[in-house]
Order: C-alpha cells, then structure tokens, then sequence
C-alpha cells in the first residue's frame, strides 16, 4: 500500500525527520489560509500516488497567498494519469544548495533491507541506475541487527556531505531506518533530502510504501489508505477478499490462484482478445466469492464475455458449477460465459454448465479462444 | 532417490487440528506420506484425523516421541514466523510453509536464523511439494501427477497444477515437483532447487514456472547457462500484467520497468532454456529435448 506524500512524511517526522511538513487542503481557500499560516513563498504540490506530478503540472511555487490559491485552483482536479488532484500539499518553499536522494528498501535478490543513497538527488532512482551505476551506493543491513554506525558513516562518506551535515544526516537515516522498520515498509525513500541555502538538511519529498501482509498490525496506517484512488471494484473486491485488479480490455477474468489468472490474462491476449481484469477468487471457489466476482466483473461495461478458469484439484467440480450457474440466474446483465473446470468430478462440472447453456472449454487454450470468439472475435 | 521429501519423510504438521491442516493432512496420508505427528499447542495428548495421528503440545515433544524430520505449517500468519523457528529450534531439517501473507521483514529475521543453523526453508506462501509416488506435502493435489523423469520448480500454486497436469495427461511424468511460494522473500530459490533436480540422477529434464517480479528467474537463467546440462523447459505468468500493479502474489510486481515477463524469457532463451507461450506446450518442448 503506497502511502501520500503528506502521509509519509508524518511518519518521517514522528522519527525525529526533518521534514518540509506544510499542511493540506482541498481547495483554494484552505490553501490560501494554509500559505498564510506558513509566510513566505510556498510550493503546492497535488497529493496522488501516481508518478511524474510534476511534468503533469501537479507542483507549483506561488510567492503570496493569493497565488497560492490561484495554484491550487489550478491543481485541484487536475486529472494525472487517471487520477483526480482531491488534495493539495502547501508546503514552505526552499532554497536548494544540493539533492541527494536517500532510500531503504527490501532487496528481494539480496534479501536484505538495503540502503540506496545517490548524490543525485531530485530524480528518479531508476534512472540514475540505468544512466550511472555507479552514482548510486546499495548497502544491505544485518537482518538481525539492523543499521550499523559505521554504515551511516560509509553513506555520509559516499555522498560527500559537509563535515558540519554529517551528525544530523546519521539521525536522518537512523530516523528513515525507524520508520522504515516500525512501519513495515517494503519502501520508504526521501527524494531529494536537500541542503537548503541556510545549511540544513530537510527531506523535501518522501515517499513510503507499506508491505501489505504486515497490515494487520498497523491499524493506524492502514486508516491511512488513500479509497478515492483505487477503482470502486478494487475496494469491493478487497472488502469480499478477492484479488482483483482492473485493466481496459472486453473479457472478464476469474480464476483460482494468482499465477494461473495471470496466465489466463496472458492466454487471452495470445488468442487476440484483451483481458478486461486480473481477478483471483482464492482457494475453494467458494458459491459467495464467485457472486461477488461476478457482480465486480461485470460492474465493468466494457465486460463482453466472462471466462471461468478453476483448478479445483480436491475443490468438487460440481459444487464449482452449481455456484456458477445459480450466481449467474440472479445477475443483471447477461454476458457469454466460458467455463473450464478441472479437478474432482469435472465431467459432471461442464454437464451442469451445458444444461444451463454456458459454454464450456476442456483446455485452457480452448477456453481462451472461445471466450475471445464470444466477445466478438479478436480485439 | 528424488529430492527433499519421500520415503524417508516422517512428517510432523504444525497446525494439523485447524480446517486447513487436518483436511490436507487427510489428503497427505491418503497420498502415502508418512504423517507420524501433529502440534496443536494446547491439544497434546489428543488425535487428529480420524485418530490417526497423535497431537502434540510442542514440536519439540512431537520430534523427540516419533522422530520426526519434516515439518509441513498451515499455522495462521501471525503466528507462522514462531512455527517455523519452532521447528527450527526442534532440529527438524526441512520445513515447509504454505501460510500465505507472513510479513517480510518477519520472514527476513526468520530465514537469517534457518540459514545460520543449516535448516531448509520452502515457502512461505507456497503449495508445498511432490516427491511422485513416494510423499506429497502440503496442497498440491496427488492425482494430477505421473511417476517419470522431469522434475519441476515453481512460484506458483494453481499455475503449478496446471503445468503438472498438462504434462500427465500428455504421458510425460515427474521426479520430484516443488512449490518455492510467491512472497518476495522465501526460504528456497529457483536456484537451490535446480541445482538439486541437477544432480539427482532420476530427474533428465527440468520445468521452471516463473512470473513478473523480480530477478530470480533472470538469476536462474545465468544459472541454467553456467551448471545446468539437463534440458530445461520454461513458462513464465504476467506478459499482459500491468507495471507497478502487485498481481495477488506480493512478490508479483513490475518496479521501475525491471520484473516483466519479457525480460525473463528473453534470459532465459538465451541461456538456452525452451520457453512456452501456453503451459499446454511444455510437454511437446520437453518431447523435443528428448524427453519420453
């Protein structure tokens, strides 16, 4: 779960972070009332978790209150990659002397929590690895005893810091390691961590991204989670426990397990369709999952036919297909459906499907095909 | 002889008195796995499925009354990482985990400790594995699979079925088939498997099911290329996925465009590895290799 910016950057500050905190609104009013609180030249910045704010227009200095309002009219309902600007940052403006970029992140190759520090700051880290490796410093922690001082020592080196900047970069990393840590972050990065004109440190943007499984023990930040973002059926699928991502193509998906819906998706475009979703119902494809399924795909309008891809394994097939077609009698809109069950009593599972005249498939591929010939022949 | 489990598996299964442990231990024992012991704390002394298989408190009671050598966990998240370093504690050498959705900084501790004390992690989040014919533990279904000579790795769980089945039905059989989990970090790689299925001289021919993340089948490739003489067989989940999406499994995502279905096939291609556009071709591709 990626937390805003604004979000993030309380939980740097809880750790002792020097932060350009600012304050949030979400109109005009509340951003001229925020500049006046703070004096001096701000910088608006729209709060969504898509990147590339800033080339979209989402960031703009404003000298007075005045035209911090003017900017934030401006940026408020800006739509960036699909996403409506709800709420704005008014943050203090600074004056750069230098950018450095500052990470932790789980290494899944190294498996370690890794420190990433650039001396260029202020651009994506990804970029930076591709034009020039070596710029960048990765140091992975001891999973047990976590960040060490001489490490803190090595990053403060690498980045060529001031003499004077080193003792509060140590409690700026310490602090980004804490949050990280406690947080139970898969990502928490300060980019840039700038010095201003005066000499200090502050971390200008941040950005935290929490390890979903660990969210069951962080009540706090998962009342963090930002709904107006996600897809109406994204939460509804959550809320019903299926995993389901939405995508632009005409054929519903539903599968059991996630590497087989995926496989699904990638079958379906092979057989020249375009998958409409990922959508994994879990184990059992249990008869209240299925529905619930339905009713997300086929919220969907583009949805013009449904393939049902299930492995039961020890799953029985015919309690499968019974789900299946008693969920499908009690929806609204009817689209073509085609099933493929495999496991216990399959036979059975597509004689119940024929009877209730939705097409059945004996192989995956089969399955795809005609799901794809069912929605009106290849994208 | 195979890898990791069979014959000489005496399993114990911590969590066997919960719906999920005892339903697939009934499976296991059905299979032929040797169950000789179950851990419910609290529960010592009692019998789980149908009395077949004596409940102890701790896995230390459970290893040192029946000898137990193989721990399978179906042990709620929360409480898994403490299971597996349970049976770590208990001198249990192999350890496999189907939980699925263990926090990874949890697992991280949790995998430093195993590596440190030379016990093998599988999983978490995985179906667990198939020694054909000999013992299956964890969730895979035992009848889709066919004795023969291809041993599997795989991140994945219905996907994995899938592949096994399709390679059943077309007469080609299996040595040994291995589910290493989805989560970004898990006890057992790619890697540590091919370089068992490698040296295990009933197994002539190796499937590797991948998907979008990471860099692991990328790292396996390398690997195929430098040590692995056997012929290899590929299928790789998620061209159609899109970037920065986490696609069910946590450790299935696109970051910074590294992770996509491209670049591990194109890897593993050049490593020499054949790779399928549909988990139905895998049995032809190993045909090919001159597998029978």
């Amino acid at each position: 779960m990626k937390l805003q910016e604004y979000r993030s950057k309380e939980i740097l500050a809880r750790h002792g972070v020097p932060v350009s905190a600012g304050e949030t609104a979400t109109d005009p009013e509340g951003a001229r009332a925020a500049a006046v609180r703070i004096g001096g030249p701000v910088v608006v910045k729209a709060q969504v978790l898509v990147g590339g704010r800033g080339k979209a227009g989402g960031v703009k200095l404003a000298a007075t209150p005045d035209e911090a309002a003017a900017r934030a009219a401006e940026i408020i309902g800006l739509v960036i990659k699909g996403v409506t600007v709800r709420t704005v940052l008014v943050a203090p403006a600074a004056s750069i002397a230098k950018e450095y970029y500052l990470g932790l992140i789980l290494d899944r190759g190294g498996q370690a929590v890794t420190i990433i520090a650039s001396a260029d700051g202020g651009v994506e880290i990804e970029e930076t690895a591709r034009t020039n490796p070596a710029a960048i410093l990765r140091l992975p922690l001891h999973p047990l005893i976590g960040l060490q001082e001489h490490q803190v020592r090595r990053v403060g080196f690498f980045l060529g810091l001031a003499p004077e900047l080193r003792k509060d970069f140590a409690s700026i990393l310490r602090g980004l390691y804490g949050a990280f840590m406690e947080s139970d972050a898969d990502l928490a990065e300060i980019n840039p961590l700038v010095v201003t004109d005066e000499g200090r440190l502050v971390a200008l943007d941040a950005k935290i991204v929490l390890d979903d499984s660990a969210l069951f023990r962080h009540p706090d930040l998962e009342a963090m989670r930002d709904l107006h973002e996600e897809e109406p059926s994204e939460i509804a699928a959550r809320d019903a426990g299926i995993n389901f991502i939405k995508l632009d193509g005409s054929i519903g998906c539903m599968v059991n397990g996630a590497g087989l819906a995926m496989t699904t998706m990638d079958l379906v475009k092979l057989a020249g369709g375009e998958p409409a979703n990922f959508l994994d119902i879990g184990g059992g494809a249990k008869a209240d999952r299925v529905a619930a399924a339905f009713g997300i795909i086929l919220d969907d309008p583009n949805v013009r036919a449904i393939l049902i891809n299930i492995f039961g394994g020890i799953t029985r097939g015919d309690e499968v297909a019974h789900g299946i077609v008693e969920a499908r009698a009690s929806l609204g809109r009817q689209v073509p459906m085609v099933v493929r069950i495999v496991g216990t009593n399959a036979a059975e599972a597509h004689e119940i499907l024929r009877a209730a005249s939705l097409i059945t498939a004996e192989s995956l591929d089969d399955a795809a095909r005609k799901a794809v010939a069912a929605a009106g022949g290849p994208a | 002889m195979s890898i990791l489990v069979g014959s000489q598996t005496r399993l114990l299964v911590q969590g066997i008195t919960g719906r999920e442990g005892e339903f697939h231990s009934r499976a296991m024992l059905e299979y032929g796995t040797s169950i000789v012991a179950g851990v419910t704390p609290g529960k010592g002394g009692q019998s789980a499925v149908d009395g077949r298989v004596p409940v102890f408190d701790t896995v230390a009671d459970a290893v040192s009354q029946t000898g137990a050598n193989t721990a399978c966990i179906f042990v709620p998240a929360p409480f898994a990482p403490d299971a597996v370093l349970e049976a770590a504690d208990a001198g249990v050498a192999l350890v496999i985990c189907i939980t699925e959705g263990i926090p990874a900084l949890d697992m991280l501790r949790v995998q430093h400790v195993l590596r440190a004390r030379g016990v093998r992690l599988i999983g978490p989040n995985c179906p667990g594995l198939t020694t054909v014919g000999e013992a299956k533990v964890g969730i895979i279904p035992g009848d889709i699979h066919r004795p023969g000579s291809v041993g599997l790795v795989s991140r994945s769980g219905t996907l994995t079925y899938e592949v096994v089945q399709a390679m059943t039905d077309a007469g080609v059989g299996q040595t040994t088939c291995v589910g290493i989990g989805g989560d970004p970090i898990v006890g057992t790689s790619f890697i540590d498997v091919l370089e068992m299925l490698n040296a295990d001289p009933e197994t002539e021919a190796i499937v590797l099911i991948g998907e979008i993340g990471g860099d692991d089948e990328e790292r396996a490739a390398a690997y195929c290329a430098r040590e692995v003489r056997k012929p290899v067989a590929a299928f790789i989940a998620g061209r159609t996925a899109p970037p920065g999406r986490r696609m069910g499994h946590a450790g299935a995502i696109i970051s910074g465009g590294a992770g996509t279905a491209e670049s591990k096939r194109q890897a593993l291609t050049e490593a020499g590895v054949r790779v399928a556009d549909s988990p139905s071709q895998i049995p032809a591709l190993l045909r090919a290799a001159g597998v029978h």
